[in-house]
């Protein structure tokens, strides 16, 4: 399209507006961002009386200080880190496991198997009996609860079973000559060759494990193993921070400047990693998009 | 039963054997996927049941008292049941309406941004908020409309008006969750169209130019006319989700001053089962409705989808 392209005049002020409108995307997907963690440093004051929150006013760090006076925080960090690194390594082994299975047409049963896994994503049995099912488990008030009920996403599943198969199977078939079983295929050959897909899925899993936070408010009690987000969100619902924080409560209500502190400590992992692995994200979306 | 068919079944059999038993390793693989399915996905199908029953905790669903379709006279007769429907589905409708058109206007823009690097910038930093936590999303929010110190109420004052607390309130709590959703995914939604949008022929493009068209004329009668499918695509599978509204959106953004106009179905599900009242049967008969629905909605749309594309489309 841009090829011998004679600019006219028309074009260069149809761009120019784009642009600035496209800068207006950015500034507004960028400065709820930026406000945070400005105002996360900046007096009470100066937070209320600037229009727009530009630049802080110094730095006070009264609020992170509040934050971190117990170690309530540090604790639901290694909660978090615990569910997202256990939870992902053990998604992936499965996730692997599944979509490979489901790849292979020639075995007998696969099309009774693709359908035990996709009529999950058609159906679902609502909350209250997985709830129930979580508790007879006696998964209850443990981390376990947000790792083993949420192991595998069939979505996530069938994108990697449709890169799989778009794996020319003659692959397979000299594999098979030189006396590869499958599970030799599918350890030395198949993961191999699929380090994208692979990449790109695991991200999925990482950002997954790392944002719930509704089914850690339902399934735990003891606030020593709530993740970061639980305790984010029950900041932000204030009538519960009390309880939450501090066993006196004589404490004041946490302040706007508290709320952003904590917005700021919990997103900021995410927000640090995410330019230099989103090209993985990106490049999955399109795998997802091949359909096998 | 004559000795041909006989001879021909077990000649399939065994060859069945056969496939199968160079199998066993496959099956051997899945069968820890089957068994967390089963646990986490067809034990809880299985107690639905108790839709059905008088549940007690104490006697188990088994042991519970079997009621008919009690559970779901009384919801249909119950007001909060309606009214979770009529928000769910008015959520969904502006969703659709308003929220849709969005990232398909934004990739087109953003394909006409003729210096890559800016447009490669604008592309990532649009992603970026599809990656953080509904939790976090829930907070810029709070903060921005807050009362006393959010910019929107700081710019409302500053124009001498009356600040409003806006998150706390019925008329606007709709257009908060449409828009916080149109702001988180937008950039990430419009992947799809950028992808069909490089997939259109470039030969269009340069006859058309020759032909003296200029780039609105490219934009209208090659473009869209090429995204077009992808476009119905979309629609459907989203209009197939109708009753689906993210929950970690609605759970952290609503709150009590908010329940006339947002509370979902699967808000007031978990509100009668697990929140307030404890009512286990009624939130699981709740849920095998809207379930249902569901299933015949996301089925027959999937089938006009591959209708529509030849079998390309859908989502298996």
């Amino acid at each position: 399209m841009s090829s011998g392209r004679i600019i006219g005049k028309r074009e260069r002020i149809f761009d120019g507006i784009n642009a600035i409108l496209m800068l207006l995307v950015i500034l507004v997907t960028l400065y709820p961002f930026w406000y945070v963690i400005v105002a996360s440093v900046s007096s009470i004051s100066h937070v209320t009386n600037s229009v727009v929150l530009l630049w802080p006013d110094g730095l006070h760090w009264e609020s992170y200080q509040q934050i971190f006076r117990n170690n309530l925080i540090p604790v639901a960090y290694g909660n978090t880190l615990f569910i997202t690194l256990m939870g992902t390594l053990m998604s992936m082994i499965l996730t692997c496991v599944s979509a490979f299975v489901l790849s292979r047409k020639e075995m007998p049963g696969h099309t009774l198997l693709t359908v035990f896994v996709v009529f999950t994503m058609l159906f679902n049995a609502g909350l209250v009996p997985f709830y129930l099912q979580v508790r007879d488990l006696g998964l209850l008030n443990t981390r376990w609860s947000l790792i083993f009920p949420f192991l595998i996403s069939t979505y996530n599943t069938i994108i990697m079973r449709n890169f799989f198969q778009a794996i020319p199977n003659d692959l397979y078939e000299a594999a098979e000559i030189d006396g590869c079983s499958y599970w030799k295929y599918f350890t030395r050959i198949l993961l191999q060759v699929s380090t994208p897909v692979l990449a790109t899925i695991t991200l999925f899993y990482l950002v997954r494990y790392w944002n719930a936070y509704f089914y850690s408010i339902l399934f735990i009690t003891d606030r020593n193993k709530f993740p970061i987000q639980a305790i984010l969100r029950q900041i932000l619902m204030s009538s519960e921070f009390q309880t939450l924080m501090y066993d006196d409560a004589t404490q004041s209500m946490p302040s706007e400047m508290l709320k952003c502190a904590m917005i700021v400590i919990s997103a900021l992992p995410i927000i640090c990693v995410y330019p230099f692995l989103q090209k993985y994200f990106v490049k999955g979306i399109m795998v997802g998009s091949l359909k096998g | 039963m004559t000795t041909r068919s006989v001879k021909s079944r077990r000649v399939s059999r065994t060859s069945f054997r056969l496939r199968a038993g160079k199998c066993w390793q496959l099956y051997l693989l899945f069968l820890p996927v089957a068994v967390w399915y089963i646990l986490f996905c067809y034990v809880p199908m299985r107690d639905i049941g108790i839709a059905f029953r008088k549940f007690s905790v104490i006697r188990g669903i088994a042991g519970s008292p079997w009621v008919g379709w009690k559970n779901f006279e009384q919801m249909f007769a119950a007001p909060m049941f309606w009214r979770a429907f009529r928000n769910t589905l008015i959520i969904s409708m502006e969703n659709l309406v308003i929220g849709f058109p969005f990232p398909i206007v934004f990739a087109l823009l953003v394909n006409e941004i003729p210096w890559p690097k800016y447009k490669k910038g604008v592309q990532t930093i649009s992603y970026l908020p599809h990656f953080i936590s509904w939790s976090v999303v829930g907070g810029l929010v709070y903060m921005l409309f807050s009362l006393n110190t959010g910019t929107v109420n700081n710019i409302i004052r500053a124009f001498g008006g009356t600040p409003r607390n806006f998150t706390g309130m019925n008329q606007y709590f709709r257009g908060i969750v449409v828009g916080s959703g149109i702001w988180k995914d937008m950039g990430w939604s419009a992947i799809v169209y950028l992808a069909a949008i490089a997939g259109v022929d470039e030969q269009l493009y340069e006859a058309a130019y020759i032909d003296g068209a200029n780039r609105w004329n490219r934009l209208w009668h090659i473009t869209l006319p090429g995204i077009r499918s992808t476009i119905s695509v979309m629609l459907i599978l989203q209009v197939g989700n109708l009753l689906n509204i993210n929950f970690d959106q609605i759970y952290i953004l609503v709150n009590d001053m908010v329940l006339e106009t947002g509370e979902t179905l699967d808000y007031y599900i978990y509100r009668v089962g697990l929140y307030s009242t404890n009512n286990f049967s009624q939130a699981t008969a709740v849920g095998l409705i809207k379930a249902l629905i569901g299933f015949v909605m996301v089925l027959g749309t999937n089938l006009i989808t591959k209708k529509l594309t030849d079998g390309e489309g859908g989502i298996w």
